[in-house]
């Protein structure tokens, strides 16, 4: 009998550890999925495969009205925060250190260090005070505390392939007298599109997953599809919400796959 | 005139100014819809409780402050340990310590797994931990709820196999809080456990076995010190997330297994006391802090050992 190799980068268990691992982060998925099928009143019972509650997710106002306005919310947070987060690394890197640019980090990353419940509580206490002075109560407090929470995420792609470029190119445009913002446009901007899309779909994800902050902010009637959903979980659910879970799944897994391969393509 | 000195100065101070204003939307943005609000925050639990909720404003009070951890007694008014916040609180941070023990115990090995694969195939193990962690928080507790619950996956298989005949209560516990916990933060221990295992330097480990050293003596005296910046993030990054959990604690733990998150939703609806739960957010933000000042001081001390 042939005797195996001596393997040194195994570890006795650890495949085992691994493989239970990554069945457990996927057993619920399937069952969340599964349940979807189900064509039964109630989450209790299974009576057999039945695209029911798809038509009903579907044919749901509720629903629809919350989908429609997680996209329309995600689209405006996630075109706003690449934007100004576009801006905001142009201006931080790229650059020797200079007065305020840690703190301009520090700033630009702390929705991140903080809690969402705490900024959350602190947007109502601060939004609810504006809402009685200004009488406006629309879609505007969730677009703001959205794109401020995306900043960060829309910021990073952009930073990261920024300072990997160097400004040769730009320095070549300005001596065949192309002004800066003809610069920016032709050289910079076509050489940051791929970070540029990267950050944009960040933002996007972040803004359709969030359920704390947008929970507190959004007035009456201003159901996002997550906060439906939490507020349904409450009570006996259907499984409907399992459809809507689902649908939404497949959409970030989708999203997440785009992502992926756009950012391995190698430039 | 000028010197080309002056020039180059004045050129370089309107560079810095350029560069503020090109940064002035994010920053401004940021100050206005997070940074800002906690400020008023502060202010507000100094404040007296509104008889409807909010503050009366412009007032001074400590009310909110002091019962974070004590309470008037409704009898005699003296001041005595809060033990439903202390019990929140106390559960939020053993359940936060739990979720990054159990994380770091499933996390470790399978980052191992992931970083001795074929490079190939490796990419593919990486996407597979990827692809939870971007996906709705809600959605994955509401799946691991489908797992756990009375008449889920776990509870029709065991009692279909016979072992048992009644349903296990899983539901509404904090084993349930803490199983979600551990579900939901898992991608964000491997994934930086990963990027140092990745660099790992594998020929050390066979340097250790040709000294005779073995598996387990490799594991803790050569892999686990190399990869300890990689330990020390994940576990930063799956405990402070636990810690202000709000989500997970009210869809798996039911009305009475608050975590903090939970008590501060509390006092801003039907408890209706504002600077209360002014005054445990800061707390929380401050436990947070804390956290991430440990993180610092032992990153920066791992880096001046390697330097």
């Amino acid at each position: 009998m042939a005797k195996r190799p001596f393997d040194i980068r195994a570890q006795p268990g650890f495949g085992f550890v691994a493989l239970l691992t990554f069945f457990a982060l996927y057993l619920p998925i399937a069952a969340l999925v599964a349940y979807s099928f189900n064509a039964a009143d109630s989450l209790s019972r299974w009576d057999g495969l039945s695209l029911r509650w798809f038509i009903s997710a579907w044919q749901n106002s509720t629903v629809q009205d919350a989908s429609i306005r997680s996209l329309v919310l995600a689209v405006w947070a996630a075109a706003l925060s690449t934007v100004v987060a576009t801006m905001a690394a142009l201006a931080t890197t790229r650059t020797p250190p200079y007065p305020g640019l840690t703190f301009k980090y520090a700033f630009i990353n702390q929705p991140l260090m903080v809690p969402e419940i705490v900024t959350a509580v602190a947007l109502l206490i601060v939004f609810s005070r504006i809402k009685v002075w200004t009488g406006y109560s629309g879609l505007g407090y969730l677009v703001l505390a959205h794109t401020a929470f995306c900043i960060p995420f829309a910021y990073l792609p952009i930073r990261a392939r920024l300072e990997g470029m160097d400004l040769k190119l730009e320095q070549a445009a300005a001596d065949l007298y192309a002004n800066p913002w003809r610069t920016f446009r032709h050289v910079t901007l076509p050489l940051l599109r791929p970070a540029i899309i990267a950050g944009f779909m960040l933002a996007f994800v972040i803004s359709l997953d969030d359920v704390v902050i947008t929970e507190f902010v959004k007035s009456g009637g201003q159901d996002t599809l997550p906060t439906y959903m939490l507020g349904q979980l409450r009570r006996e659910t259907t499984p409907e919400i399992n459809a809507i879970a689902t649908v939404f799944l497949a959409l970030s897994v989708l999203l997440v796959t785009v992502f992926f391969f756009v950012n391995r393509r190698k430039p | 005139m000028a010197s080309a000195e002056e020039i180059a100065r004045a050129a370089d101070r309107k560079d810095i100014r350029d560069r503020w204003l090109l940064s002035a939307p994010a920053l401004i943005i940021i100050f206005v819809a997070a940074i800002g609000p906690l400020f008023v925050m502060l202010a507000y639990s100094f404040m007296v409780k509104g008889d409807y909720g909010d503050v009366k404003f412009g007032t001074f009070s400590l009310d909110g402050w002091t019962s974070v951890l004590f309470e008037r007694d409704i009898f005699d008014d003296t001041l005595g340990l809060a033990d439903a916040h202390l019990t929140i609180l106390w559960r939020s941070v053993r359940l936060s310590f739990y979720t990054t023990v159990l994380t770091l115990i499933f996390g470790f090995p399978t980052a191992y797994f992931i970083s001795t694969r074929p490079p190939k195939t490796r990419e593919v193990w990486v996407f597979l931990v990827t692809i939870p962690f971007w996906t709705n928080l809600l959605i994955r507790t509401f799946a691991m709820q489908q797992v756990i619950r009375n008449e889920g996956l776990v509870n029709t298989a065991l009692i279909q196999l016979g072992i048992l005949d009644r349903p296990l209560q899983i539901m509404n516990t904090d084993t349930a809080i803490l199983l979600g916990m551990v579900y939901v933060y898992l991608p964000l221990m491997v994934l930086p456990l990963y990027a140092s295992m990745e660099k790992l330097d594998f020929r050390l480990i066979e340097a250790g076995y040709d000294l005779y050293a073995s598996r387990w003596q490799v594991l803790r005296r050569i892999i686990l010190p190399l990869v300890k910046p990689g330990v020390i993030a994940g576990s930063i990054l799956v405990f402070i997330p636990s810690l202000g959990a709000y989500v997970i604690p009210r869809v798996l733990g039911g009305g009475k297994n608050m975590m903090l998150g939970n008590l501060i939703e509390l006092q801003f609806g039907a408890g209706r006391n504002w600077p209360l739960g002014a005054a445990i957010s800061i707390t929380l933000m401050a436990l947070v802090m804390v956290a991430l000042l440990f993180y610092v001081r032992n990153v920066s001390r791992s880096e001046a050992g390697h330097g």
